[in-house]
């Protein structure tokens, strides 16, 4: 390992030796070692499940390191706990942003600070700090108003206004449509020009080539390797992360019957809760045989038109059809005998019981199979069966039938989940966000199943956020923004940059 | 007309003093995020505490005894809930299961005795406004210190760091941790405060109301209380608004006969119970009012990952 | 300070080990009362819990307990598994006995099969009804269950009042708040000559098998414990979250009914204001030490049911109050709770030493 500390230079502003940390049945890092100078941007690049997460909560104090030494400016600190992070002067921007619904801009960074309480001045503060970084803010919106990318900047203001000297992101860009990308990188550049070291963390290649000076690559818990990423190609950076090539999925074109399966028409929906989005007259056409992608950032529309969908949430009977018959006033059991599968973004809690075994958890939508259901009784040696099969069947790693659903990893619950819904041998299959959080294999895996099932014949629509994974498996793409709908185009027709414009262009209407 | 009233008014504010005193402290709770079901049987453990303690030092040693004895009641509730992170409606439970059997077992030692009580204390100006005075202002000190009781906890959630705290943590606590805050310990204040007040609540029914002790004497205040902060929505001026309401309805009862109404008495005494339902409906039934107050993680176990 | 972290899977041992320990700690807790009290736990213990059993009246009375408790808390636990918190039993039970009594008082005189059949139904009619009244309240207006079916429990109880006091004194009687005694045609028969234990146990008995079934093979108690669950996954599979609360309540409302049916026409006799010794609150704690599960219901009320006759034995004979029998009903649920816990939970495995120097180093700062 080659941790770059010799003595006459200045020290790193924070170095890991030999961290070592683990859970229940897992060493989530192991001998991990990294440093990162002064104004340096450094990546640590690794998949879903590689240990990034938790060895940003052991530099941000949120979980504490079994083994291992943490030196800060050349001195050694233990990190009890977020606040003594804080005061060291490290800040972290979180993906899943931990901010406040029903306070104002000022008042979640309040929360932060420390010193007299007055928000007034504060008000101030924030406005002039958002403005010397390009970060435009309204300190007196409450935050459930902002859009994604807004309240991303009431984290990183949040940060700055503390005077880090170590700023930490972790997957910052997930939210952001490309054109977001740019100007959040204008910004982390001028923050390292100031002396700033910026750990970046992050799966994508292309934006840590782009960006970074050094990448620590990591791969089940451990370090596989330091480098510049500049110098690398992104096959090279891919190898290293997952140690072999990145899968691909192949999509043999289609010789079925195009008819329409799943239509859409005129679905407006107003929602009663204040923290959510509503719909405007979104209309779509899903045919057999064919994979169509929504695309656009969660909190767009994207959880109600789900629900539209599924018939969590009903509507007018016509605002839905499935093959050419008005569903929308069906519930969602009922759709599902119209041969309607759902596989949603939640999977434990929603789309899985989290204590109940995965053979009751195949119940959750397969009783309606005559063999698993007779005169209200249920057969559990046949749902034991058929959870079996599905294992077998979607290759999910697990301790057999009757683990419990929360102790399967992300990917395998996501294949349990995938699996039991194919198997109900559905006509429309309505996937959320299907590789989210999954590792590069399980994903590929998940994806050509997706393919496989649309060349079957079965009409299927993905909502992702993430745009490669559409272009991956499309056949058209449109954008859920601001709760509406753009008409799909065939993804030869369209590109990343020409998506972003729509997923930006109806947010700005929108704020 | 008005001379009638003044003096209905006037007990109308002190049988409304418990529900104040248990509803803000349980509004104090919720909005850290804990629904504590407990109140009733803090509240009896604060009266057996408060009583025996006034046999002894006076109502004012009764209730500082009673507020002690209620936040030690909350303590094996917040271990449990919070500690151990378990169902806070079945905790709740038996909490009043055990606050009452606690009490009753305790208060067998003081079924016969009586206390003084408290005289009322016309404050000097204040009590010569007209009306308002001689209802507001003509009350035992217990009775101006749940006015305090409501001041504080007003300014507190509205106006400084604790009340924003307090209000970050019953929203998410997992943003709270993540930004520094010890998300535990806060909640365990919040919820012994909610006793506390609950402990002077039964204080005050045991060494004020009705000076005496009687198995079971707060008859569902507690859970009448509960039942307030939700019609609340979670603001102290509108739990003050509720809390009187229903001091005025017990009061009413007593009157009925006076005001011409030929019902039962037991009948009359359900009221109250019934109103609590129907309040419950009405604020209920307006999904949005709820979803806008009700603090996003309350009654959800919280464990800490790390 | 959060000294737990989740188990990967839940631990089967400590679900099964959790009631038992509850017991014994609770038991633990008692005998240090009994020695602050001065008396000598193990004399206090064997008037509990041997000295009851020691003559067939005893068996006879703890079966009598029993059954209302075990057929309360059947049902209640049914709620309990789809996060119904129906915690009103109380009020369903004295609405049963009302709604019994009322076809005694009213038949009084008559003679025939059908009288002692029709209370019971008109008990299982008046707290299913009591039931079903939250349950409308929760699925039209979403008020809480919790509270709504806790007020209505004082409802039926000054209700009770009113009618014991009024319309149905009993007006041969004294000025006591009682009905009439019922006649034999209202009343169930005792199973042995002598003892109190009437044919009402047998409902229960049967009851018992009935929800086991339920419980284990059926659909509904499936969609049920999806929906107490996991309520977001009840949703996605489509099951009915209304009807998830109506049956619960109703269900419960019934059970609970038809024990205050058999209370009224068994050991009471007449309609009282002491009607129930709050065997609608203790049935609370029997469906959780039972796991909710039929059996362990079975088991746990015959222990709810010997504290219940302990405390009235240790009253009468060691001079301790009663209501020490809910202290120990109280405590017996916060460490079942406790217990519990540690299904889902262990303690963290993190060094203590590493813990001690954590805290060190904060009180330095």
């Amino acid at each position: 390992m080659s941790v770059p500390l010799s003595p006459p230079e200045i020290p790193p502003r924070l170095a890991l030796w030999h961290v070592t940390k683990r859970y229940p049945g897992v060493v989530a890092n192991d001998d991990v070692s990294l440093a990162v100078m002064p104004g340096e941007i450094h990546a640590v690049l690794g998949e879903n499940g590689a240990g990034k997460s938790t060895l940003m909560k052991i530099i941000y104090g949120a979980v504490q390191a079994d083994e291992g030494h943490l030196v800060w400016n050349g001195q050694e600190v233990r990190i009890a706990n977020p606040a003594a992070a804080r005061h060291l002067g490290i800040g972290m921007v979180f993906q899943h942003f931990q901010l406040f619904d029903t306070l104002t801009v000022v008042e979640n960074i309040a929360l932060a600070l420390e010193g007299r309480f007055d928000l007034k001045t504060l008000a101030l503060q924030v406005r002039a700090v958002s403005e010397k970084y390009g970060l435009p803010l309204d300190p007196q919106r409450l935050v459930h108003s902002l859009s994604v990318g807004e309240r991303q900047r009431v984290e990183i203001v949040r940060c700055l206004l503390q005077n880090p000297q170590l700023l930490i992101l972790d997957e910052p860009t997930s939210v952001l449509t490309p054109q977001a990308v740019r100007k959040l990188f204008d910004t982390l550049r001028q923050l390292a020009s100031e002396g700033v070291s910026i750990l970046y963390i992050s799966h994508k290649l292309d934006e840590i080539r782009e960006l970074c000076d050094r990448a620590t690559v990591m791969r089940g818990g451990k370090v596989t390797g330091e480098t510049d990423p500049r110098q690398e190609s992104a096959a090279s950076l891919a190898r290293m992360m997952i140690g072999r090539e990145l899968p691909v999925c192949s999509a043999p074109p289609y010789h079925g019957e195009r008819r329409p399966v799943l239509q859409v028409q005129g679905l407006n929906f107003r929602n009663e809760d204040p923290f959510c989005a509503s719909l405007f007259d979104v209309n779509l056409s899903v045919n057999a045989g064919e994979v169509v992608g929504i695309a656009g950032i969660s909190g767009n529309g994207q959880a109600e038109l789900l629900a539209a969908l599924s018939g969590e949430q009903v509507s007018r009977p016509d605002a839905v059809l499935i093959e050419g018959a008005p569903v929308g006033h069906l519930h969602a059991g009922q759709r599902r005998n119209r041969g309607l599968a759902f596989v949603p973004e939640e999977r434990l809690g929603r789309g899985a019981v989290p204590a109940m075994t995965l053979a009751q958890n195949y119940l959750l939508t397969a009783h309606r199979q005559p063999s698993l259901r007779r005169h209200g009784l249920i057969s559990r040696t046949r749902a034991r069966e058929f959870a079996a099969r599905c294992i077998e069947r979607f290759d999910v790693r697990c301790n057999g039938v009757l683990a419990a659903a929360r102790s399967l990893s992300g990917g395998n619950l996501q294949k349990f989940i995938v699996g039991r819904e194919v198997m109900q041998e559905p006509k429309v299959m309505i996937v959320a966000q299907p590789t989210w959080g999954v590792d590069v294999g399980a994903s590929a895996f998940l994806r050509q199943t997706l393919l496989d099932i649309a060349r079957s014949g079965v009409a299927v629509l993905v909502i992702s956020e993430e745009l490669e994974e559409l272009f991956e498996i499309c056949d058209r793409i449109g954008v859920l923004a601001g709760g509406r709908l753009s008409e799909p185009v065939p993804r030869e027709e369209t590109d990343a940059e020409q998506i972003g414009l729509l997923m930006a262009g109806t947010q700005q209407q929108a704020a | 007309m008005i001379e009638q009233l003044i003096p209905i008014l006037a007990t109308t504010l002190a049988a409304a003093t418990p529900l104040v005193f248990a509803g803000l402290g349980e509004l104090v709770t919720e909005k850290s995020g804990v629904i504590n079901l407990g109140v009733e049987g803090m509240m009896l453990v604060g009266a057996i505490a408060g009583f025996a303690a006034a046999l002894h030092w006076g109502v004012a040693g009764g209730i500082v005894a009673g507020a002690v004895a209620g936040a030690l009641a909350a303590l094996p509730f917040c271990f449990l809930t919070l500690s151990l992170g378990t169902n806070q409606p079945a905790t709740g439970l038996a909490l009043t299961i055990f606050g009452i059997g606690l009490s009753a077992f305790i208060g067998q030692f003081y079924v016969s005795q009586s206390l003084p009580g408290l005289q009322p204390y016309a404050i000097p100006l204040l009590s010569s406004i007209p009306l308002l005075g001689p209802v507001f202002f003509e009350q035992s000190a217990v009775v101006y210190l749940s006015y305090l009781a409501f001041g504080l906890v007003a300014w507190m959630l509205a106006r400084t760091r604790w009340g924003l705290i307090l209000r970050a943590v019953g929203e998410s606590p997992e943003a709270a941790h993540a930004i520094g805050y010890h998300v535990i310990g806060i909640r365990y204040a919040a919820t012994c405060f909610g006793g506390a007040m609950a402990g002077i609540a039964g204080a005050y029914l045991s060494t004020v109301y009705t000076p005496l002790w009687v198995q079971n004497m707060t008859a569902g205040r507690g859970w009448i209380a509960v039942a307030l902060v939700v019609f609340a929505t979670w603001k102290p001026a509108r739990l003050m608004l509720g809390a009187y309401l229903f001091g005025g309805m017990t009061i009413l009862q007593l009157h009925a006969q006076g005001f011409g109404v030929d019902l039962p008495s037991q009948l009359l005494a359900a009221v109250p119970y019934v109103a609590t339902i129907l309040v419950l409906v009405l604020i209920s039934r307006d999904r949005k009012v709820l979803l806008l107050n009700l603090p996003a993680s309350l009654g959800k176990p919280y464990i800490s990952g790390g | 300070m959060q000294i737990l972290e989740p188990r990967g899977n839940p631990s089967q041992l400590m679900r099964w080990l959790a009631p038992p320990l509850a017991i014994m700690l609770t038991l633990l807790a008692a005998a240090a009362i009994f020695a602050l009290l001065g008396k000598s736990p193990l004399q206090a213990f064997y008037v509990f819990f041997i000295e009851p059993l020691e003559y067939a009246n005893g068996w006879s009375e703890l079966l009598l307990k029993a059954s209302p408790l075990i057929l309360i808390a059947q049902g209640l636990a049914l709620g309990f598994r789809a996060r119904v918190y129906n915690i009103g039993a109380e009020g369903q039970f004295l609405l049963g006995a009302i709604c019994a009594s009322g076809v005694a008082i009213y038949t009084d005189g008559m003679t025939g099969w059908w009288i002692l059949p029709a209370m019971v139904l008109a008990g299982a009619i008046g707290g299913g009804l009591w039931g079903a009244l939250p349950a409308w309240l929760k699925t039209h207006y979403n008020a809480e269950e919790t509270l709504t079916t806790l007020m209505l429990g004082y409802v039926a109880s000054y209700l009770l009042s009113w009618l014991v006091g009024g319309p149905w004194r009993d007006p041969a009687g004294t000025n006591f708040p009682q009905s009439i005694l019922f006649s034999e045609p209202a009343m169930f028969a005792p199973v042995f000559e002598g003892l109190r234990l009437n044919s009402s146990v047998f409902i229960t008995a049967l009851a018992v098998p009935l929800f086991w079934l339920f419980v284990s093979k059926s659909f509904m108690a499936y969609q049920l414990a999806v929906g107490g669950e996991a309520p977001a996954a009840a949703r996605y599979a489509g099951f009915s979250a209304r009807r998830t609360v109506w049956v619960s309540l109703i269900v419960s409302g019934v059970t609970a009914g038809i024990a205050g049916a058999a209370e009224a026409a068994g050991p009471v006799g007449q309609l009282t204001l002491s009607l129930s010794p709050g065997y609608g609150f203790a049935a609370i704690i029997v469906a959780w030490v039972g796991r909710l599960h039929p059996v362990g219901i079975v088991l746990s009320g015959l222990l709810l049911a010997l504290i219940y006759i302990g405390g009235e034995a240790a009253q009468v004979s060691m001079q301790l109050p009663s209501a020490i029998s809910w202290l120990f009903q109280g405590m017996l649920l916060f460490f079942l709770l406790g217990a519990d816990a540690f299904v889902d939970f262990r303690l963290k495995r993190r060094p203590l030493k590493l813990w001690l120097k954590d805290r060190a180093k904060e009180q330095e700062a």
